[in-house]
């Protein structure tokens, strides 16, 4: 009988320990794809965040290493400098790129790194129990925001896709959505072309990926999707932002 | 013999780590130090299979140092005090992850921003960590230009014998002055084999990674035991200092780097005066040479520390001592070096 579906090669058999209704399997299956699709996996190094996903590293099946918080960039730069062969991806979160990281994502897009960055979006610190990430929507409840965010003393969410689209060393960046089987078969396609980016060698490419947190939203994993597609959406809109003529 | 140039202290270490094989340098400017980032630029931009980043931050450069190192590959970086102070996060995950690498410090007054001047004042922060956790780095202490050059090659097989970070810990005055040096040929010298935990895709193998952390403390006493294990091999096999004029001396010193080198004169013009002058002279400040200050306090009682410091090494030699000497001490600090003749005056005090 001919296989149709099954697990990528380049997950481990591990099951994912992350909640019920959050978006890390889904955007980790479809990295893992897209590098078994491009043949990849073999001279793939990733770079996991500190946060939820510091855990990427046992259900990656390739070579992983562990960045300090924010810094998951200048670690990916050290790697591909060193061996400009590898394949090299960053998964980050909002709080690890968009606040503590931000000066080492910035720096590496206008460095224009030959590296994939995969920027899981859920307006909110998972790992630490729901505080206020630079991502977090205006009038979002959060620990550290426990009657809204107001932006005359806490900013207003920082758009990671639309700023570092204005930097020249970037080759590549899009942001899509992970909350209906219609958006994820175009985060795979902007996965594909992030990766694809670096394989040709056109420079730093991102992939914002909106995404719930059920559990610090304080949403069943159905409402989480909704309230993505209601409140995320409007505010960060989806699509490319910037694509390099040969990848597009 | 090797080549001899005169050279600059901050260029030497360029050099030196270049021959020996340092290919990947990252880095950002700060005085005293910058004519070595200044250097691996010149250099590394030109070479095939290497390259120079001038990071965005410290913080950033020892990141990138971290990823370089996880490939295999031999990588440093340089700063000098506020800007150590901020590469110490890194160095705290290079120690946990067990990476090989080195940077150097060419410290200058502090605290806060301090001067541009010549310091010792991060003694504390290079030798008992620095960042957080239990953790230490192999602390070399070079007192002339050629010794940078020489420390420097060490620092590298060092750090790969040992699997872990070691610091160059000069000065202002080290960093920014000329002698001649001498690149000499070097013995090949047996390393540990990479293979077995670099990062470089897992082709042919399986998959391997890097994490310095683990939620479960048990397994992460593990890690710490296995790396305090490595401090004791360390401590036992690789104590390196300079002693002079150890016999029948009236009082001993013990100073490091810039300063030595000022008591070694001291010691000279004492002994027109009839003054009989010891020096012990730390190379490594960690693993730090206990026994012989031990040894030498048991015969002559009267020591004197000189620090460019308000007495940070002074700590590690009285319990080095543990009681059996009478232990002095003379600092200057902030970016101010003492003279050879308030060194001592600072002796006759101690010998009336």
């Amino acid at each position: 009988m001919k296989k149709v579906f099954g697990s990528p090669k380049s997950l481990t058999k591990v099951p994912f320990t992350y909640c019920p209704g959050c978006h890390h399997g889904i955007a980790h299956r479809l990295i893992a794809e897209v590098l078994d699709e491009f043949g990849v996996r073999e001279k793939t190094v990733g770079v996991c965040p500190v946060g939820c996903s510091v855990f990427a590293y046992v259900f990656f099946d390739c070579d992983m290493i562990c960045a300090a918080h924010g810094r998951a960039p200048a670690v990916a730069t050290g790697m591909k400098r060193a061996k400009p062969d590898s394949i090299i991806f960053t998964y980050q979160g909002d709080g690890d790129l968009a606040s503590i990281g931000t000066a080492e994502i910035v720096h590496t897009a206008n460095r224009g790194e030959n590296i994939t960055v995969i920027f899981i979006n859920n307006a909110i610190y998972g790992m630490t129990g729901g505080q206020m990430a630079p991502t977090t929507l205006i009038g979002q409840v959060t620990q550290t925001s426990p009657y809204g965010r107001d932006p005359k003393t806490m900013g207003y969410p920082i758009k990671v896709a639309e700023m570092l689209s204005t930097l020249k060393g970037v080759a590549y960046i899009s942001r899509v959505a992970l909350s209906k089987p219609a958006y994820i078969l175009k985060a795979k396609k902007a996965i594909r072309k992030a990766f694809q980016s670096q394989i040709e060698g056109k420079g730093f490419s991102l992939v914002e990926i909106l995404s719930t947190c059920p559990t610090n939203w304080g949403l069943s994993p159905i409402e989480a999707n909704k309230w993505l597609e209601e409140n995320m959406i409007p505010y960060y809109p989806l699509g490319e932002f910037k694509t390099p003529e040969e990848v597009s | 013999m090797g080549e001899k140039m005169l050279m600059k202290g901050n260029e030497a270490i360029g050099e030196a780590a270049i021959r020996a094989g340092c290919r990947f340098y990252f880095g950002y400017p700060i005085t005293p130090q910058s004519e070595l980032t200044a250097y691996m630029a010149k250099k590394l931009l030109k070479m095939k299979d290497a390259a120079f980043v001038q990071a965005e931050s410290e913080i950033a450069a020892i990141s990138m140092v971290y990823g370089a190192a996880a490939t295999g590959a031999r990588a440093m970086t340089s700063s000098s005090g506020p800007g150590i102070s901020l590469k110490q996060e890194g160095i705290s995950y290079l120690a946990c992850a067990e990476l090989p690498c080195v940077i150097v410090n060419i410290q200058r007054g502090g605290p806060g921003l301090g001067s541009i001047q010549p310091g010792q004042a991060d003694y504390f922060q290079a030798t008992k960590g620095g960042g957080h956790g239990d953790y230490h780095l192999i602390v070399l202490a070079p007192s002339s230009v050629q010794e940078l050059v020489d420390l420097t090659m060490d620092a590298f097989d060092l750090a790969d014998k040992y699997t872990n970070p070691a610091m160059i810990l000069g000065d202002g005055l080290i960093g920014q002055m000329m002698e001649a040096v001498e690149f000499k040929e070097r013995k090949k010298i047996d390393l540990p084999d990479k293979e077995g935990w670099i990062l470089t895709g897992c082709k042919g193998r399986e998959k391997k990674y890097i994490v310095p952390f683990n939620l479960d403390p048990y397994e992460m006493e593990k890690i710490n035991l296995k790396i305090q294990e490595k401090y004791k091999k360390i401590i036992e096999k690789e104590i390196r200092y300079e002693a002079i004029n150890l016999d029948n001396a009236d009082l001993i010193v013990v100073a490091y780097g810039t300063v030595a080198r000022i008591v070694k004169t001291v010691i000279d013009n004492a002994k027109k005066e009839g003054i009989n002058i010891g020096l012990i002279r730390p190379i490594t400040l960690f693993p730090f040479p206990e026994k012989i200050i031990a040894e030498t306090s048991e015969k002559i009682n009267k020591v004197l520390v000189v620090e460019m410091s308000y007495g940070q090494m002074l700590e590690d030699v009285k319990l080095a001592a543990n009681g059996k000497a009478e232990i002095n001490f003379y600092g200057r600090a902030g970016g101010v070096v003492p003279t050879q003749f308030e060194i001592l005056t600072e002796i006759k005090k101690y010998l009336t």
